[in-house]
């Protein structure tokens, strides 16, 4: 059985009120080995006698690799090998997923280990197998290059150069554009033009990457241990890379210490060991330390923006005109252009805009390689939208919040699509939302117009202080399958296999809450099973806020259906119509509370047992295999309020206060949302206010260490106040339900930029992200001369 | 140099004997050669506090000591900071206040707060903010790990009232 959710509207889902369990903020089932320090992250698993690879790499940013010297690391003792690209001649580069291929960005694939030339600072150029990852480390010290060096590219906006002989760094050109943009100009009675450029920041989960390559010749599996994100996929890409079958290589995910998008992709160290496991005939076991994090691990977010703007006399808008510069760092790695297509896509965000054009350069440098972080194009896009409408207002003398009333979509003109004029590009449709309501809601929560008196009063009495509002859409749930396998066994207990993925977002709690208020059991005795491709085939994994609502939606579905069979011969034992049976914590008894017989369902599942008498043919086990399928995206959206307190002496930005609002349809656990809100936008206050990959000209690497590249700690961190609605359940999901987990992140960097212009005095100040102390100083003191 | 030496690691009350360069840091040689894998590694450089250890009643960064460093102390990890299976109060604060996502930094959170709050029951406040601010946590926000480590302090204290 499946079910189409692009085929039809669902009706609008009861709130957590008329439930028993889903909706409701329960504990999560994860927590007590966590607490209890039995988790088993990557680098907790050990097979026996394996070995640990160290990658060398390189310490140019653009150089032709003349030789590499291995000779004096391959005879220290307990080594057993030092590959160079030479060793693995037939491995292809790192694929793009399957779907995302793409013909034109193929030669800008990244090779596992670099051949002919490095890009960045950090490319891998040789792998040393040893006996500990101590003598792994003293081997990779001896191992030396001899290169020519090559010039280095360090901006994407600076014209672009050779990648290899005939092929130029500037990888594509992608556009996507509708309405008249010529008649929009023509027709304006203010255009705006800024130049906007936001950092490069990344995720830096607190747990670095790690692989682990098994081989068991028994079985002829290959085995890779210590996956994240989108174990089904990345196994789809490395049976392709490694030419396996799709039975001879599996992929186990364990405990996952943050993924943040950039954790889980397929790298050069996951083929590696991989390959190692292999040809060595041992198990290879990587994990990367914290400088190699920083230098190799997916960075992103850095684009330039030249945006334009017209809009009427009201501030109404008329079209928006967008010329993006991506830097894509070193190669073209999983995602392919992903990133500033969705920048593109996303650009417009809540608001009606008649007419659009956009332009993405996307080009390579010499600096690590860019990917997906957290709210891809969508935190970078909504701090250009987010200056852009800050413009309007300044240069028309309006408030900034009315601006954005007079230009968001209404609830009356949902759904609503925009078809972009690319034939490849596909429509923009926003399912469901009421922008102005939730809009309307957070500025009460936050006492808008108290905070404006106060700020005014502060302001007056020599207080640089300010206050800002972002408000943007966020997308979730994008198909287009998910399956998932339900069975109960003997004893009660119920095994949920999933596809999914838990980057430690509480995906095995939320799972279990929708299966068990399908089937009518205690959240707590579902044991949801997830990252495992040999316990079930198909898989989307946990990534673009997919998760909860797609596999949600399977496990849904697939609960729906044992609960069908469960209750099937329930009626048959219990002699009652089925109409009249309900399932409350594992038994099946009277809907109308009567007094009469019941049924547990581990007594049904003995009863159905495989040759039972009661089966009369049909199948044994109360156990199903459902589908949830769909064509569509959903679409939440969110406001987000902030004040700044600036010190002026030391260029200090203080979040005083923030609020998150925040519209997710239906919530399966509001206590997770608030975490997964609150936590993603401390990651955005960094990347609006202190983390920033800086090179220097020679594109040597300056934030390669957590001193350098500053996360917020607990001090940088606001009290925050959130406002999780339902007002818009998605038509398309049978629950109802959107995702939340970019939602915090988003319109991070927006509405700081705007809150800081408010706190100096001086609209349109910040073009750049993060705003860092220097940076700020800088403004204080153009604003001074 | 690289010569291994006998060494003798009491974790938890527990003595194991282990053999090890003198260059092994503490946080391998706990997780490493015995086996108690609590103790994450985030950034082997000081900065992140995941894993924080308790050594002779100081919480220490085990990433930032040689094993032999801790020869003759005792050592505390954060399996041991449950009875049995009687929760301390600040991991069943975690699990109430939702103060772990992820879960990785986690055990360097509890062994920070329980050291410090065992020290100084009375801890809150700003001097509270100043001592979490020690340590990284990338998935809540922190705004969940203060209100954990308030919700268990009141209860210590309460604990300790009653005693």
């Amino acid at each position: 059985m499946s079910q189409d959710g692009g085929a039809k509207a669902y009706p609008t889902p009861p709130r957590a009120s008329e439930r028993r369990v889903l909706g409701h903020s329960v504990p999560r089932l994860e927590d007590l080995p966590l607490v209890m320090g039995q988790g088993r992250y990557a680098g907790d698993i050990n097979f026996p006698h394996q070995l640990h690879m160290r990658i060398v790499r390189s310490a140019h940013a653009h150089a032709k690799l003349i030789s590499i010297d291995t000779a004096a690391a391959r005879t220290l003792p307990g080594v057993t090998a030092v590959w160079t690209s030479e060793d693995i001649p037939d491995l292809p580069p790192i694929d793009f997923r399957a779907d995302r291929a793409s013909e034109m960005l193929k030669p800008y694939r990244q090779p596992a280990l670099a051949r002919g030339r490095v890009r960045y600072i950090g490319d891998p150029v040789a792998a040393v197998f040893a006996e500990n990852a101590y003598i792994a480390e003293d081997a990779a010290e001896l191992v030396t290059m001899e290169v020519e060096e090559l010039p280095v590219l360090l901006s994407a906006s600076d014209p672009p150069g050779e990648f290899e002989a005939g092929r130029s760094t500037e990888a594509g050109i992608f556009h996507h554009s509708y309405g008249d943009i010529e008649a929009a100009f023509k027709n304006a009675h203010t255009v705006i033009e800024l130049d906007l450029t936001t950092g490069r920041h990344s995720g830096v989960p607190m747990e670095t990457r790690g692989a682990l390559g098994r081989y068991d010749a028994a079985r002829d599996i290959l085995e890779l241990h210590g996956a994240a994100k989108i174990p089904h996929r990345n196994k789809e890409t490395l049976c392709r890379m490694l030419k396996r079958s799709p039975s001879a290589l599996h992929v186990h995910e364990s405990h996952v210490g943050g993924g943040f998008g950039i954790r889980g992709e397929i790298y050069p160290e996951d083929v590696l060991v991989l390959v190692a496991a292999l040809r060595l005939g041992r198990p290879v076991k990587w994990i990367e330390d914290r400088r190699e994090h920083l230098m190799c691990a997916n960075q992103g977010r850095q684009q330039r923006h030249l945006a334009r703007i017209a809009v009427d006399s009201e501030g109404r808008i008329l079209g928006i005109e967008d010329e993006i510069f991506h830097d894509q760092g070193g190669y073209v790695r999983t995602h392919g252009a992903n990133v500033p297509n969705r920048t593109m896509c996303m650009l417009t965000g809540a608001y009606r805009v008649p007419a659009y054009r956009a332009v993405a350069h996307f080009r390579l440098t010499n600096k690590t390689p860019a990917a997906t972080y957290r709210a891809p194009g969508r935190f970078e896009s909504t701090f250009v939208r987010s200056r852009l409408i800050d413009a309007v207002a300044s240069k028309l003398g309006l408030d900034p919040v009315e601006v954005r009333k007079r230009n968001l979509i209404t609830a009356a003109e949902m759904p609503y699509t925009i078809a972009f004029d690319e034939p490849h590009v596909e429509n923009l449709e926003l399912d469901s939302g009421d922008f102005p309501l939730l809009l309307d809601k957070a500025l009460a929560a936050f006492r808008w117009d108290e905070l404006q008196r106060d700020l005014k009063r502060r302001r007056a009495a020599g207080e640089a202080v300010g206050a800002g509002v972002a408000i943007f859409v966020e997308e979730s749930g994008r198909g287009p399958s998910d399956g998932a396998k339900i069975s109960v066994d003997t004893a009660g207990a119920v095994e949920l296999i999933t596809g999914g993925a838990s980057l430690g977002q509480g995906f095995e709690t939320a799972m279990a809450q929708i299966c068990a208020e399908a089937l009518g059991v205690d959240y707590q005795q579902v044991r949801v099973i997830h990252g495992h491709t040999d316990l079930i085939d198909h898989g989307i994994g946990a990534h673009a806020t997919r998760a909860t609502g797609l596999t949600g939606g399977a496990v849904h579905v697939t609960a729906l259906m044992v609960r069908a069979k469960a209750l099937e011969f329930a009626s048959e034992l219990l002699q009652t119509p089925v109409a009249e049976l309900d399932i409350v914590a594992g038994t099946v008894a009277r809907r109308d509370g009567k007094a009469g017989p019941s049924i547990t369902l581990a007594e049904i599942a003995k009863r159905i047992a495989p040759g039972s008498k009661l089966l009369r043919g049909r199948t044994p086990q109360l156990a199903a295999h459902g589908w949830f399928n769909t064509s569509h995206t959903v679409f939440p959206y969110g406001v987000h309020l902030a004040v700044v307190r600036i010190d002026r002496e030391t260029g200090h930005v203080a979040v005083e206060r923030f609020l998150i609002g925040y519209d997710v349809g239906r919530a399966v656990n509001p206590m997770m949302i608030e975490g997964q809100l609150v936590g993603g936008c401390v990651q955005g206050l960094g990347g609006a206010l202190y983390e920033e990959f800086v090179y220097d000209d020679k594109g040597e690497p300056l934030s390669s260490t957590l001193a350098d590249y500053l996360i917020p700690t607990v001090r940088e961190t606001p009290e925050f106040e959130v406002l999780l609605t339902e007002d818009a359940p998605s038509p398309l999901h049978p629950l109802g339900l959107k995702g939340a987990g970019e939602g915090g992140i988003n319109g991070a960097g927006g509405v700081i930029a705007s809150a800081i212009d408010d706190a100096l005095g001086m609209p349109g100040a910040v073009t750049q992200l993060p705003v860092t102390p220097q940076r700020l100083r800088k403004l204080l003191r153009e604003k001074s001369m | 140099m690289n010569e291994k030496i006998d060494i003798q690691l009491t974790i938890n009350g527990r003595d194991h004997a282990i053999c090890v360069e003198p260059r092994c840091t503490l946080v391998d040689a706990i997780r490493d050669e015995c086996g108690q894998t609590g103790t994450h590694i985030g950034c082997e450089h000081g900065v992140c506090g995941t894993c924080t250890v308790v050594i002779d009643g100081e919480a220490v960064r085990s990433c930032l000591m040689f094993a032999v460093q801790a020869q003759g102390k005792q050592i505390r990890t954060v399996e041991g900071l449950a009875s049995g299976n009687k929760l301390h109060p600040l991991q069943q604060a975690f699990i109430d206040h939702h103060g772990l996502q992820c879960g990785f930094c986690t055990p360097g959170f509890l062994m920070l707060a329980s050291n410090a709050l065992e020290r100084e029951p009375q801890l809150e406040g700003e001097e509270l903010l100043d001592l979490l601010a020690s340590n990284l946590c990338r998935c809540t926000g922190y705004q969940n790990i203060v209100k954990a480590v308030r919700a268990a302090a009141t209860e210590l204290r309460k604990a300790e009232a009653a005693e």
